[in-house]
């Protein structure tokens, strides 16, 4: 058996599909080039209120309760696309017959998804909740179900032998728009068969077969076939495209983040729907926005001061994009990154385009154990990392990586991304094989039973055997000054006795106590070299105790700062 | 003592009946019948009341639950400092931890040894640095791993490469009659800190998770620090208790008042330089030159002797005393 789903004004439906609140209004779809756009697309309530399809924008000024809106390809085709990732969760055997119709085989879900009828519901029930209203009709050949889904509205089931009878009462005009490669060739039928007096699907079917191959040739025999529901064909299978992304085009260009986040809100919702029914999650989010910018006006005259016109409207792009550190579903928590990214860097211009797209991963699969160190979620802290980055700045917050080079205080700030200790302690084990196993372990107690090394790669704390007892120390830290204090600093037999810094009484005295210098230097073939002169000094404080220095001086400018503070 | 209608206030309409301890009335049920009374015997009624209570053996035995003998014991963890365990205990999760101390106290080196140990342990642990004084090359030469600790700079959000114009003022020499004006523009400053602190402590602490949150508020100004409401630190500790994170404070001098539930007091002890006391590099200001030939830096530095006071700790069943524990530090370069 196969179903087709069959979406009606499916230009249409596509736009209504993100501003719901139209539904219940008369909308049309105008297309063209402007000004001679015409009517292309209207839903029920337009057609009843006597808009036809063909009419100019002009001859619409008549109607006061119509939504236009201008047809959109890229939101029918992620319209197209969210129906296809309906339609494969269902049956890997789709087809994507034309825009707004997809086929499926049924052959062998019974087992799995339940009798017909209750897998035509649940489809129907799925496809509303993309936002499109469908008909669901499930017959034994494709084109039966093809005819049906585009006649009858609702779930409709034809069971095998009664495609003829129940088919019978259609329009033959659904037959030739369903089947005529082209709206002109299915005109032409219409009017043939009307001169003949055929306006039933059933009239056709009961010809005589000889006189119409004769008069209508093998076109004829075909559509015949088609209308009494005796066609046999294979789908043409779909493949399952990897791209997820939706597209919305606004009528009025947006200002505020708050109507933008409201549309953001649905988009993600169909994404993230999209990808559940693929059993995928999302690596990563990006964002591009098509902004309004006025445009000068390039036929100006050559006088002194030229105009400057809202001729046209150019666009140019904003893009954003969020990497997660691992693959997440949640619409709420993408949104909630998306709005605190745009507050920390907005478009700066009104929005005429909104294009979505998210980047599918395999959905992340990890049993923690019971005696796991405390981790945070993962989705709780990015939402954490994106407030904390609102309030600081973008770039001081995350993980720090030393960078590989000999220049003072080099490192980079990197996005936190802490891995679990099960996801490491999994990869570790991958890394050693079996039969390895026993002599680590013993490489690894002895090295922690004599010298708690660390495997960072770095300095590290050692035990420290003093006078026969093992004794763990702390290594003494240094507190930087960012940015250096500049200090003036007096020498006397090259080295520094007094220290005076503008910035920080506090740090001004006698040095009672010196050590150094260490000299160091690098970079000399980049712009960027530096050369400098080290010194740990002691400075008396005020609550009468030394406090600890490192004093520096630039050799190549001569000038002098405290770096920091030993604590 | 025989059972009597007691008519209590709190529930109109049952009389409570306190029975003997000898019927068998009394083993069965301790609470009876309450029926209604009229407001003006409600006075009597507690007298009566209390009276009852302090009379029935049974209700005297009754303890508050401030006084019981088992309090749930927060779990405890190391901070890597076996003398500094031995004082306190370790550092206790789910509560709030005061280290405070003035310049080169060693406190810094407590904390990173503290962050790098929990690290080691596999836990996430965030920094909160309110004066963005953090070294990583100290934090690794501590062992700590870099993948597991978020650190957080507070401070402006894009910092322009000019100094403060006071500053500027100051060099120049034009500020000499000023100072008060630069030293608001300071606490100014030291402020906008501060409320980002909180903000983002706030935020660590609701997210959950994290083994460690350390507060750095070490260079902040003391008079700075003290304008931090006590309802912060009392919100802190409610949003890390039950929980198995340690909240760490820095600072220069007490803070948190009786939010923290532990308060350690740094110092450096004079190092011990192979005989050599560092008195002899007095702590005053001299007229004399210092001795430089016969001081080396590994012999300030390493060897670093730092001394740990335990002011107060309200985990244990006593109140605390002033303990104190003695270690060294070691400088990274060497052994």
């Amino acid at each position: 058996m196969f179903a087709c789903i069959f979406i009606p004004d499916f230009s249409v439906q596509a736009i209504v599909r993100f501003e719901p609140e139209l539904r219940t209004r008369a909308v049309a779809v105008l297309g063209g080039r402007p000004p001679l756009e015409k009517v292309v697309a209207l839903n029920e309530k337009a057609r009843q209120s006597g808009v036809e399809i063909g009419a100019t924008k002009p001859q619409l000024e008549a109607w006061e309760n119509l939504e236009l809106r201008t047809r959109s390809e890229s939101q029918e085709l992620s319209a197209q696309a969210a129906l296809l990732d309906c339609t494969h969760s269902f049956s890997p055997e789709v087809e994507n017959t034309s825009p707004g119709t997809a086929l499926l085989n049924l052959a062998g879900l019974a087992s799995l998804l339940g009798p017909l009828p209750k897998i035509a519901g649940d489809l129907s029930q799925r496809v509303s909740q993309l936002g499109l209203e469908a008909n669901i009709a499930v017959a034994a050949n494709p084109d039966a179900a093809l005819l049906a889904a585009r006649g009858f509205s609702g779930v409709t089931l034809i069971p095998e032998g009664r495609e003829t009878e129940l088919l019978g009462d259609l329009p033959v005009d659904v037959l030739l728009e369903s089947f005529s490669s082209d709206a002109d060739e299915a005109a032409r039928w219409v009017e043939t068969f009307d001169r003949w007096g055929i306006r039933k699907v059933r009239s056709l079917a009961t010809l005589p077969e000889i006189p119409v191959s004769e008069r209508l040739g093998q076109q004829g025999i075909r559509l015949q076939k088609l209308a009494r529901g005796a066609a046999r064909r294979n789908l043409r299978v779909w493949e399952p495209q990897s791209i997820f992304a939706e597209s919305v085009e606004l009528e009025y260009s947006i200002v505020l983040l708050e109507p933008l986040a409201f549309l953001l809100n649905r988009m993600l919702e169909q994404l993230c729907a999209r990808l559940r029914d693929r059993a995928l999650a999302v690596q990563e989010l990006n964002l591009e926005l098509q902004l309004a910018t006025e445009q000068v006006n390039d036929c100006a005259s050559f006088d002194e001061t030229p105009t400057r016109a809202f001729a046209g409207q150019s666009a140019r792009k904003f893009t954003r994009s969020i990497c997660l550190p691992i693959p997440m579903l949640d619409a709420k928590v993408f949104l909630k990154l998306l709005q605190l990214d745009l507050q920390a860097h907005p478009p700066g211009a009104p929005i005429v385009k909104i294009d979505l797209s998210a980047k599918p991963a395999p959905p992340r699969a990890l049993q923690s154990g019971l005696f796991q160190p405390v981790f945070p979620e993962p989705e709780k802290l990015e939402l954490t990392l994106a407030r904390i980055a609102g309030i600081v700045g973008g770039g001081r917050v995350g993980s720090v990586e030393l960078l590989d080079t000999h220049r003072e205080g080099a490192f980079a700030m990197r996005h936190f991304a802490p891995v679990e200790p099960a996801v490491e302690e999994r990869a570790a084990r991958r890394k050693v094989k079996p039969s390895e196993n026993r002599n680590k372990d013993k490489e690894v107690m002895a090295i922690h039973e004599n010298d708690s090394a660390c495997k960072s790669g770095g300095k590290f704390a050692k035990n420290t055997k003093i006078n026969g007892e093992e004794k763990m120390s702390a290594v003494i830290a240094l507190r930087l000054f960012r940015p250096p204090l500049m200090a003036s600093v007096t020498v006397r037999e090259a080295k520094p006795v007094q220290l005076r810094c503008f910035e920080r009484e506090d740090v001004t005295g006698e040095i009672v106590w010196t050590a150094g210098p260490w000299r160091s230097s690098g970079d000399w073939a980049e712009q960027e070299g530096w050369s400098r002169e080290e010194w740990d000094i002691a400075v008396p404080s005020d609550d009468e105790q030394l406090a600890l220095y490192r004093l520096v001086q630039d050799r190549l400018t001569g000038k002098w700062f405290v770096e920091g503070m030993y604590d | 003592m025989s059972a009597s209608a007691i008519f209590s206030p709190a529930a109109p309409g049952r009389p409570f009946i306190f029975s003997p301890p000898s019927s068998a009335f009394s083993q069965r049920s301790n609470v009876a019948m309450v029926t209604a009374k009229s407001s003006a015997k409600s006075t009597k009624n507690t007298a009566q009341i209390l009276a009852h209570v302090g009379a029935s053996p049974r209700l005297a035995a009754v303890v508050p639950a401030s006084r019981l003998e088992v309090h749930p014991a927060p779990a405890m963890v190391s901070s890597g400092i076996p003398q500094l365990d031995s004082l306190t205990g370790g550092l206790a999760r789910g509560c709030l931890t005061e280290i405070c101390g003035a310049a080169s106290s060693g406190r810094t080196s407590i904390l990173l040894f503290a962050l790098a140990r929990a690290t080691e342990r596999g836990e996430v642990c965030a920094l909160v640095d309110a004066s963005d004084a953090f070294d990583p090359a100290s934090a690794a030469a501590a062992g700590m791993e870099m993948n597991r600790l978020l650190w957080v700079r507070c401070g402006e959000k894009y910092p322009s490469r000019k100094p403060p114009s006071s500053v500027r003022k100051a060099r120049s020499g034009e500020l000499s009659g000023d100072k008060n004006r630069w030293f608001n523009a300071e606490g100014r400053r030291w402020e906008a800190h501060l409320v980002q602190m909180l903000k983002v402590t706030d935020l660590l602490l609701q997210s959950n998770g994290f083994g460690m949150i350390a507060l750095d508020l070490s260079d902040v100004p003391v008079a700075s620090a003290r304008r931090i409401p006590l309802a912060s630190w009392f919100r802190f500790r409610r949003a890390v208790e039950h929980t198995s994170t340690v909240l760490l404070v820095l600072e220069r001098q007490p803070i948190a008042g009786s939010c923290s539930s532990a308060l350690i007091k740094v110092a450096t002890a004079r190092s011990h330089v192979a005989g050599e006391k560092l008195s002899a590099i007095s702590c005053q200001p001299s007229a004399h030159p210092p001795m430089h030939a016969e001081l080396s830096h590994t012999e300030l530095l390493d060897g670093f002797e730092i001394t740990a006071e335990l002011l107060r700790s309200r985990l244990g069943r006593k109140p605390a005393q002033s303990t104190r524990a003695s270690f060294r530090s070691r400088a990274a370069w060497a052994g």
